[in-house]
């Protein structure tokens, strides 16, 4: 018999049954829940008249729709503070933890999951919320879910869902400098499209992948729903148990040794078979950018806009629609188009090692006059670090702002909106028409690349910084 | 929430021959804000919908009094992006029962099913077909049996076989939801969890 691949381990230790013809039920550890898809879910249970079935296995946050600046009053807009009232009603009347706006642990979900130790290798873990896939990055089955699924949980600690493919992405050689784990993942994407892993579960391995950070891994695996795969995880090893180790939750003592044991035997086994592999090579890839209206529309910094018919997953309509959405033409060169908003922050990259990343290149250099910045911490564990670290007064002294942690800019739920037709650049994840306000145009890139953005007003390579 | 029964639907078709439909267009973040699950089909594809200043744009399918149903016919890959179910409510709340596409994103699909919407993954043929039938004539109806997983164009038009999860399959027949089933199995469900690590507490 073949080996089992990470994602079938996790995945069987958690089926409470399944045989039978019945569908399998999928018992989930974590559950991490939001102000904007949970309330429809408290207020299904609430009519059925159940309780909350494990309310210490759910945690909250306050971090889609909260303003970025002045958290310390009340919300001004009515919607979104009823919004975040709600979940604190919830939380309240079932006794679940929650990191509100203003806790020292409050942060974007996927931000503060991984910093508090909350996320575990081995674990199912479950949001309402597309990029849970961020938690694979220790080895765990993650994804997102629907607030009907949001429900089921409070209802039951459990999903029904059927098993999904296995997918291996190799990615082999060695990276450039000036590419980091944003570019591996945006040149994956570009290279499979938005739909080339549908229905798959995704690991992330190879020489490249294991040589990465945690929070480089988290970046990688955030982006998966962005390729259309379920989620996506990376085996744990010695990076992600270091960087767990003294985390506020994660398990102490003997517990600690007890769960590495287990966890050391989660990596796929030799002889597993995956429904699908995949190889990249890492020598390839260059800082990338989007230059149209979904995450596969990428291409490395210094080559040009395919002309149609160059483009095989996308029919001419879809992709004329979308250069013209985005006031680009066809063969058109990415580097030097103005910029006037650079967006620095979001689940993909706004935790520390993303400022460090930002602040390396505007250190002792000057943001573009015509550029509106906005830098967004992730957390305010980042937040706090960013301070201490310096990074703050480099980013000040070059001419940006800090502002206070949340989604911001990555969804424009809140006042951070880029304005109609106005390029950003922007670290986030998604560069869907009007997803960061009515009429904006994003181009995704890494904190390198923004940062040299921020500084020409235009598109840069960021190599040109070193 | 208890799903409506699904069983035969016969009816019109808007067509939206888009690819990639991501549900920021379904739905944008900005309308996000409800606590209740009523009243988003009002905002469904807002941007496409409306021009600035909120004007009907006379360019997108919706507001084009030729074609009405029950069914949206979408380019493929549709509903990607956001796990919104919002997005399913905005088409549900709407007046749409079926969305037809040659694929869907796999949240969607099931955000879809858990609200009574179903998602029918045609064949990439039968859906070319029926948006080339729907642009010559605007008012074709087209029958979508669950039972026997059958999607056609009247009369005695192109047919195409959809797949779909048998257990799901169940649940629309009978109007049964996922929360029922979990409740029910409680006793597995606790059994389950005393056999298990600790550590995850
Ligand atoms: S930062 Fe963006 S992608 Fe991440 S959780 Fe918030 S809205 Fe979702």
């Amino acid at each position: 018999m073949a080996g089992k691949t990470i994602i079938d381990k996790i995945w069987d230790a958690h089926l409470v049954s399944g045989a039978n013809g019945d569908p399998d039920i999928l018992y989930i550890d974590r559950h991490f829940i939001h102000e904007v898809t949970s309330p429809q879910a408290f207020a299904g249970i609430k009519k059925r008249g159940c309780r909350v079935f494990r309310p210490g296995m759910t945690i909250a946050t306050a971090d889609h729709n909260v303003p970025t600046e002045n958290q310390h009053l009340a919300i001004a807009d009515d919607l979104s503070r009823m919004q975040v009232d709600a979940l604190t009603q919830n939380c309240n009347e079932y006794g679940i933890t929650l990191y509100g706006l203003n806790h020292p642990c409050n942060g974007i979900v996927h931000v503060i999951g991984p910093e508090l130790g909350l996320t575990l290798p081995g674990m199912t873990i479950v949001c309402g919320d597309s990029h849970t896939a961020t938690h694979g990055a220790f080895g765990a089955i993650a994804f997102g879910i629907g607030t009907s699924e949001v429900e089921m949980i409070l209802a039951s600690q459990c999903l029904i869902q059927s098993k999904p493919k296995r997918m291996r992405i190799n990615i082999l050689g060695t990276l450039q400098e000036g590419v980091d784990a944003k570019d591996i993942i945006l040149y994956v994407i570009s290279k499979i499209s938005t739909s080339g892993a549908v229905g798959f579960f995704v690991e992330y391995a190879g020489p490249v992948i294991t040589g990465t950070s945690m929070e480089e891994r988290m970046t990688i695996c955030n982006m998966s729903i962005e390729m259309g795969a379920r989620g996506g995880l990376i085996a744990p090893d010695d990076v992600c148990f270091s960087y767990l180790k003294e985390k506020r939750h994660a398990p102490k003592g003997e517990e600690w040794e007890r769960a590495l044991a287990y966890w050391e035997t989660l990596p796929s086994d030799e002889d597993a078979v995956f429904d699908k592999e995949l190889v990249i090579e890492a020598d390839h890839i260059e800082p990338m950018v989007t230059y149209g209206t979904n995450p596969g529309m990428g291409l490395g910094i210094t080559g040009s806009i395919p002309v149609p018919g160059e483009v095989e997953d996308q029919s001419r309509a879809s992709f004329e629609k979308s250069l013209q959405y985005m006031g680009f033409s066809p063969g058109e060169r990415m580097l030097g188009k103005p910029v006037d908003y650079v967006f620095m922050g979001s689940c993909t990259n706004g935790r520390i090692e993303d400022l460090r990343s930002f602040a390396s290149i505007v250190r002792g250099r000057k943001k573009a006059d015509h550029v509106t910045a906005w830098i967004v911490p992730g957390s305010k564990q980042v937040e706090k670090e960013a301070e201490e670290e310096g990074l703050r007064a480099i980013l000040e002294k070059a001419g940006f702002e800090m502002r206070q942690p949340g989604c911001s800019a990555c969804l424009a739920m809140n006042d951070d909106k880029i304005p109609p037709g106005k390029y950003a650049v922007s670290t986030s994840n998604r560069n869907f028409e009007g997803r960061q306000g009515p009429g904006a145009r994003t181009i995704l890139a890494s904190p390198m690349t923004a940062a040299a953005a921020a500084i020409t007003g235009k598109i840069s390579d960021p190599r040109e910084f070193f | 929430m208890p799903v409506e029964k699904f069983i035969r639907l016969v009816s019109g078709c808007v067509p939206l021959p888009e690819e990639n439909v991501d549900t920021d267009q379904i739905i944008p973040a900005r309308f996000l804000k409800a606590t209740t699950r009523d009243g988003f089909g009002e905002n469904l594809f807002y941007d496409w919908r409306y021009l600035n200043g909120g004007t009907a744009n006379p360019d997108f399918v919706l507001n084009n009094p030729a074609y009405s149903g029950a069914v949206l016919v979408a380019g493929k890959n549709f509903g990607s992006g956001s796990s919104r179910e919002h997005a399913a409510w905005a088409i549900y709340d709407y007046g749409f029962r079926v969305v037809i596409s040659g694929s869907f994103a796999d949240i969607f699909k099931n955000n879809a099913l858990n609200v009574g919407l179903l998602p029918v993954q045609a064949d990439e043929s039968f859906v070319e077909a029926l948006f080339a039938q729907l642009e010559i004539q605007p008012a074709t109806q087209i029958a979508v049996d669950l039972e026997s997983q059958h999607v056609s164009i009247l009369p005695g038009g192109p047919v195409s076989h959809f797949e779909i999860d048998a257990y799901k399959k169940n649940c629309l027949l009978r109007g049964f939801d996922d929360v029922d089933y979990l409740l029910s199995r409680q006793t597995d469900i606790e059994a389950f969890e005393h056999g298990r690590n600790v550590y995850y507490e």
